[in-house]
């Protein structure tokens, strides 16, 4: 028996060339893997090139801070040493801010043009967002600290300010004579800030940097992130109710009529999204397909009637123009459209999943005294939960970050933090709360990406 | 229908409530996209139906369609006469059309061959970070888009990548890798790689086995991904408001902007074309299903 000669030869096994089989498989092995690897390499590096580093340099526009500090590091010397926070800074402090400002405005870029002007008017935006009113009192003083006396004779003409600042700047612009605003520059004096993921969820620094919440009336994100969190839950519960009984019905249905109806469910999944959009506009709005039919379907009555008890009574029963359900752009919209949009990522792998239960289970389940209802509540329902899990966990993901469909039917209530993300990016330019918001919202979703390829793994993702 | 003769009234009627109930369902889902199409016939400038647009009355009992015409989609084309109303005749339509395919080839093409690279390496059980590797590649489909945008934005406009069309192309190649690794891996999946140790056995290079052997077998995973990847591409308006300069159409980003402000109904005829391009794909697609599991021998389900 080959066998036994094999346990009882003691010299390893060798393969034809003398190499031992054990040498030569794991040099077999470790060809396969650098094959493999050269076949990743380059959709990798092009993935991490393109993809993976534009968002890490997004993400790291959340917590920089450093531009500031480059404008006005004297300023922040100063900072360190003001010992009373509660009274007026001396006037060393005040002199950094204009010594500051002179040394910026000679700054040169690589090509020698002077962005010093670009570069204070940039960190007035940015100590704007730690206490308003900072933008236009750096803007005003920079004017006046760069003024020159023309008058003088010398080569390079002296300032027409001179030391003591103090007293001239609080002449020029009573607001650096109020605390807040030089207790504010605590919150920018590290290179690196907290401050706009605070701002994301309405938190912010007290003079002391302490974490405290905004003011009422500046509070506006908190309210988006739970709408966002709700309108996702909702969605996706949504789709669950409707998704379930569907994807039972096309498992259980014969192969011929179901691969029919599963045309119903992948057409949208295949159609433009914006196409969709545009077709519900035509549905929900004031004037659509909906409300008409509601007006013309609905049974009308109005007119005195007289009742027992009430005597005449002046009855409206009709659905008429007034009665016009708003349902776009708003919240109802939202959920109207996002539900049908995701409702196929929920069929699919409920589906799927439905599909590989074996029918004789319930049969047998029945056999054994179940009731139908009993049999598919503890037999059926139990073995189609990953297919649950993995289309909750897809259309909430898609969900949470969806953009396209609040923005364009969403109106005030209906837009969700993917909006605001957009907003902050292209119209008030505060790159750094945008970048804290998507980021938050990144560490949602990749989460939610990670639960899923552990409880579903990535392998079982499939597409119609 | 025929119950067996022992049901109760009760589960008849819950038998067609069920019905009902899953039909109304289907009907939400197509629904919207059947509303477009007559709409988009339409000779009024709303984007509702108007009562001349009543074909049928039951009054006179005859049909009448004057409320009906290809008013818009010639306007979609571009051909427009000069009294033709309220809208602005544009070329942007067909500016878009042609932008949109251009990039969407190309992404489709670039996805394809990046995504089966990919997905062929990952095949490979030993690889090491096989798991996080294709964590990696499926993130794109994952990561909201708005935050891909937002990124790219500053990236590409560092790299004097934005308002290009290689940049557009770049950006529509990353979208389209996760749907090429994922149909390209689930047809590897079936895969018997004997089969390539028996080509070898033969003699053939690896080079060539592959192409003679895994490749056929492949290729309808490979298809089905590029499709995602060309209807992903050509369906895509975040990564272009935020990447594409300001004259760089696309299909998608003139009906965006169509739906924002000068609402007309032509984008209900560029709708009613995309529905009826996604209702070809999505044949193509049933059709290279049922090859490949003829190819593989597997009877439907």
């Amino acid at each position: 028996m080959s066998d036994t000669s094999i346990t009882n030869s003691q010299e390893p096994l060798l393969t034809n060339d003398g190499v031992p089989l054990k040498e030569s498989l794991r040099k077999s092995l470790r060809r396969t893997k650098i094959r493999s690897f050269l076949l990743i390499l380059a959709p990798l590096s092009f993935l991490l090139f393109m993809f993976v580093t534009p968002i890490g340099s997004l993400l790291s526009r959340s917590i920089d801070d450093i531009q500031i500090n480059n404008v006005f590091p004297q300023t922040f010397a100063q900072y360190e040493q003001w010992e009373d926070k509660s009274q007026l800074p001396s006037e060393e402090m005040f002199a950094a801010v204009i010594n500051d400002i002179r040394v910026t405005i000679k700054i040169k870029d690589s090509e020698g043009n002077l962005i010093g002007k670009n570069l204070l008017g940039r960190s007035g935006t940015r100590m704007t967002y730690e206490y308003s009113g900072w933008k236009s009192l750096i803007s005003k003083t920079v004017k006046e600290a760069l003024k020159v006396d023309k008058k003088s004779k010398e080569d390079v003409k002296p300032f027409k300010w001179e030391a003591p600042y103090k007293e001239k700047m609080i002449k020029r612009d009573k607001r650096w004579a109020k605390v807040e605003f030089w207790q504010s520059l605590g919150a920018m004096k590290d290179p690196y800030t907290m401050g706009y993921y605070l701002n994301a969820v309405d938190l912010k620094y007290d003079a002391n940097k302490n974490i405290v919440q905004k003011e009422e009336y500046l509070k506006i994100y908190n309210t988006i992130w739970v709408r966002t969190l709700k309108v996702s839950l909702m969605v996706t519960l949504f789709c669950l109710l409707l998704a379930y009984p569907v994807a039972y019905l096309l498992a259980t249905l014969p192969m011929r009529t179901s691969n029919l109806l599963m045309i119903c469910v992948l057409m949208p999944f295949w159609t433009s999204l914006l196409v969709r959009i545009v077709a519900w506009m035509i549905m929900l709005q004031q004037n659509g397909v909906v409300n008409d039919t509601l007006i013309n379907i609905l049974p009308c009555f109005e007119g005195m009637v007289n009742l027992p008890f009430f005597g005449a009574t002046n009855i409206d029963l009709c659905f008429s123009d007034e009665d016009r359900i708003p349902m776009m752009y708003n919240f109802t919209g939202t959920i109207i459209v996002m539900t049908q949009v995701l409702l196929p990522f929920m069929i699919l792998p409920i589906y799927s999943v439905m599909k590989g239960i074996p029918p004789s289970y319930m049969k047998a389940a029945q056999n054994l005294g179940a009731t139908p209802t009993w049999a598919f509540i503890r037999v059926y329902m139990p073995q189609s939960v990953p297919g649950i899990g993995a289309g909750c966990i897809l259309v909430f993901i898609v969900a949470i970050g969806y953009y396209i469909t609040p923005e364009l039917v969403g109106g005030k209530d209906g837009i969700m933090i993917g909006n605001f993300v957009a907003r902050e990016m292209q119209r008030t330019l505060n790159w750094g709360l945008a970048a804290a918001m998507g980021a938050i919202l990144l560490a949602a979703v990749l989460i939610l990406y990670w639960a899923y390829d552990r409880l579903i793994g990535l392998d079982n993702l499939k597409m119609g | 229908m025929k119950f067996p003769s022992y049901t109760t009234p009760r589960e008849k009627l819950w038998h067609y409530t069920y019905r009902i109930f899953c039909g109304l369902v289907l009907f939400f889902l197509v629904a919207p996209l059947i509303v477009v199409i007559p709409l988009s016939f339409n000779n009024s400038v709303f984007l509702q139906f108007a009562p001349e647009m009543k074909f049928f009355s039951f009054e006179t009992w005859s049909f009448n369609f004057d409320g009906y015409g290809t008013r818009w989609y010639k306007e979609l084309f571009g051909i427009c006469s000069a009294n033709s109303g309220t809208t602005v005749c544009t070329d942007r339509w067909m500016i878009g059309f042609k932008n949109s395919a251009i990039i969407a080839i190309f992404a489709t093409f670039f996805a394809s061959v990046l995504g089966t690279l990919a997905a062929l390496g990952l095949s490979n059980r030993h690889m090491p970070f096989n798991r996080l590797i294709m964590a990696l590649m499926i993130s794109p489909m994952i990561v909201p888009l708005i935050i891909t945008a937002a990124g790219m934005f500053f990236f590409f406009a560092k790299v004097n990548l934005v308002a290009t069309l290689p940049g557009l192309i770049i950006a529509h190649t990353i979208l389209g890798i996760p749907f090429v690794v994922i149909t390209v891996t689930a047809s590897l999946s079936g895969f018997d790689n004997n089969l390539l140790r028996a080509a070898s056995s033969l003699g053939g290079t690896p080079l060539r086995n592959f192409f003679k052997v895994q490749a056929p077998l492949i290729a309808p995973g490979v298809i089905a991904g590029g499709l995602f990847a060309f209807i992903t591409s050509f369906d895509e308006v975040v990564i272009v408001l935020f990447v594409g300069g300001p004259d760089q159409y696309t299909l998608p980003r003139q009906m965006w902007s169509g739906i924002r402000n000068e609402i007309s109904p032509t984008i209900l005829a560029a709708a009613t074309i995309l529905v009826i391009f996604s209702i070809v794909l999505l044949s193509t697609l049933e059709m290279l299903r049922r090859r490949s599991e003829k190819i593989r021998g597997i009877t439907p389900h």
